[in-house]
């Protein structure tokens, strides 16, 4: 029997739709878009075409609804792929985030429909080198000045550095209020003043930009401004509830393509005179590592499912979606690479590159340290009762 | 820029079995896909639409299950479709066929550029494309790689030839035929694909087309097919022997002898 996930129409086709990009043009180039650090124009603008920047759009703007679902299993099936390319997808929806949640309707009117049809990217920008797990010792500065606010400092790690168009970034307009005088903003490419760094060179996603975002008396005018000066931080907690359970899908389609590539490995090579699938000690590692994709799978469409049905306060269980379904797509793709032996140690398959994407889920939009932070101040709040 | 684009459902397989009585192939219990060639028409047509407005409609001749190719090409932007239909066309070749889809371009009446696939993977004759243009009485222009301009009632193209490539200009409406160099076909989109799931498909018949009866099925095929298999392979091969001039010598030598130099 198959696992029913109990999708509905537009689910189901968003699933496919993704599966079929990934079949027919992500696989074929990831391992050259790898090794060559190069970023896929071609297959953005294939995932664009397909609508599927749509779906993290709301509706009065050109998009398909922006649930959460919807937009996990697009994710799940691209990152399936390659989480080179799906990051570009999902660094985007975590860009719009902030406009989604706290952005007024010119804002969406101006940028939303653009970026639903996947013409422009988005970004977000908070990490400086100061201030990473650490999001409230951010020290960049916009300084009111007429009707515009200046913007100085540097972003760091900023995934569609450079190739978005559209970047909302959390600065001080307080910097005596500390966290509570942060606010977001929206800035434009090509506005005089910002720039990019260095592009920096990774282990793994490596047909993703990632990019430091340079602003030197970068002017913007007031409307720019998501939200009100002071409430910046509150959108980066709540943008970050909302993307969250993107990094999880990230985790479960990589974990699920790791799981694939494993088993029809395994049925082929023969060692012994049999199939090393026919090993007990093969068949269990790979009878948990389905097990752990499918544990991690339900928990992020369980999370999901909640967010959508409009539970106001999810960081609990985004954090623990995100937590569970990255540190199991490591897990998954090591074993992955171990089910191949020499062969998955070699670039000629793609599960040592699955392995080296993997480590990068537990670490960005919070390392899984700070993930447990942010779950053992809810289990002890809620003094671990469930109704 | 009306563009109306002619497709077949296939057996999607490359294991394409014969009924040796009828000589004609079994398609029980073998999938249909749209016959891939006619995918780059498709994706032709729409780009055409998307350069200069206008709008895609895909014709296709077979049976009711037809319309589920149909479905595909609303997907990835076809506008609509029109499927026809009647036993009567049942065993038609490809003369018949082209005077069918002729006579339901006639009808359609109002477009500026007819596409088809440059042959069929099952048949493979490549007949019918310039079957229709000689029905209609307008222009051919066969494996069409790239359209340069279409303005002032010309098409400007360039088209694939054995010894390279030939710019053309024909006028429209005329009737082209594609080859897979011209695109690369789009992966269904979720609007277009919320589209198709609601899409409900014209249906003609021999009698709406006006249609003579002695022209189509199998009445209306000359075309007689006595025998149908797979050609032999057969290679012969020749060591040649002695040092790299005295095989060059010899080879030269055997070459002549078989004038292909």
């Amino acid at each position: 029997m198959d696992l029913e996930y109990f999708l509905d129409e537009q689910q189901k086709m968003i699933k496919e739709i993704a599966r079929n990009i990934t079949e027919e043009r992500i696989k074929p180039a990831r391992a050259e878009l790898d090794e060559k650090e190069e970023f896929p124009r071609e297959i953005i603008k294939e995932i664009a075409q397909a609508d599927l920047f749509r779906v993290f759009i709301p509706e009065e703007y050109e998009g398909f609804g922006a649930k959460c679902l919807d937009s996990c299993l697009a994710i799940e099936e691209l990152s399936r792929g390659c989480c080179g390319i799906s990051i570009t997808y999902a660094a985007s929806m975590l860009g719009t985030l902030p406009m989604i949640l706290f952005g007024n309707d010119e804002q969406k009117q101006k940028y939303f429909p653009k970026i639903a049809s996947g013409e422009h990217l988005a970004a977000f920008g908070l990490t400086e080198s100061g201030a990473g797990s650490d999001a409230g010792a951010i020290k960049m500065l916009a300084t009111r000045d007429g009707d515009d606010y200046v913007i100085n400092g540097t972003k760091q790690f900023i995934s569609n550095g450079g190739e978005a168009e559209i970047y909302t970034i959390i600065v001080l307009t307080n910097p005596q209020k500390g966290v509570r005088g942060a606010s977001a903003f929206v800035v434009e490419k090509d506005t005089p003043g910002f720039t990019f760094g260095k592009k920096e060179k990774k282990m793994g996603i490596r047909a993703s930009a990632t990019s430091e975002l340079v602003y030197h008396n970068c002017r913007v005018p007031k409307e720019n401004l998501i939200g009100k000066e002071g409430t910046g931080f509150i959108a980066t907690l709540k943008t970050l509830d909302g993307s969250r359970p993107g990094v999880a899908a990230q985790g479960v389609g990589l974990g699920q393509g790791a799981l694939e590539e494993a088993v029809a490995y395994a049925r082929q090579r023969v060692q012994f005179g049999q199939p090393v699938s026919s090993f007990q000690a093969v068949q269990h590692m790979i009878a948990d590592m389905a097990t752990q994709v499918e544990a991690a799978r339900l928990l992020l469409y369980g999370c999901a499912r909640t967010i959508d049905a409009g539970a106001t306060n999810y960081t609990e269980e985004g954090a623990m979606a995100k937590l569970f379904a990255t540190d199991m797509a490591m897990k998954v793709t090591t074993d992955a690479v171990q089910v191949f032996g020499g062969a998955g140690y070699c670039r000629d398959y793609p599960v040592e590159k699955m392995m080296r994407d993997a480590k990068i889920l537990q670490i960005y939009e919070g390392t899984n340290q700070v993930i447990r932070n942010d779950i053992i101040s809810h289990v002890y709040k809620r003094k671990a009762m469930r109704p | 820029m009306n563009v109306v684009v002619c497709i077949k459902q296939v057996p999607g397989t490359t294991e394409v079995k014969i009924n040796n009585e009828t000589n004609t192939l079994v398609r029980e219990g073998v999938e249909s896909i749209i016959n891939p060639f006619d995918t780059y028409a498709v994706e032709e047509g729409v780009r055409l639409k998307e350069r200069f407005g206008g709008k895609v409609t895909i014709l296709t001749m077979g049976p009711p299950q037809a319309d589920v190719a149909l479905k595909d090409c609303i997907e990835v932007g076809a506008d609509e479709g029109i499927l026809v239909s009647d036993r009567a066309f049942a065993g038609s070749d490809t003369l018949a066929t082209s005077y069918v889809l002729s006579k339901a371009i006639e009808k359609i009446g109002d477009y500026d550029l007819v596409i088809s696939g440059k042959q069929t993977m099952d048949g493979d004759t490549g007949q019918v494309g310039p079957g229709i243009a000689q029905r209609l009485g307008i222009p051919f222009v066969a494996y069409v790689s790239r359209v340069d301009d279409i303005s002032d009632g010309k098409m400007k193209a360039e088209r694939m030839v054995d010894e390279g490539h030939e710019i053309v200009e024909a006028p429209v409406p005329c009737v082209m035929s594609v080859s897979k160099e011209i695109n690369v076909p789009r992966l269904p989109s979720l609007r277009g694909k919320m589209k198709a799931k609601s899409a409900q498909f014209t249906v003609w018949s021999a009698a709406d087309l006006g249609i003579e009866e002695n022209k189509v099925g199998v009445a209306g095929s000359p075309t007689f097919v006595m025998q149908i298999f797979s050609p032999k392979r057969e290679r012969q091969s020749e060591m040649l022997e002695g040092d790299s001039a005295k095989q060059v010598s010899a080879l030269y030598d055997k070459l002549s002898e078989m004038k292909v130099i």
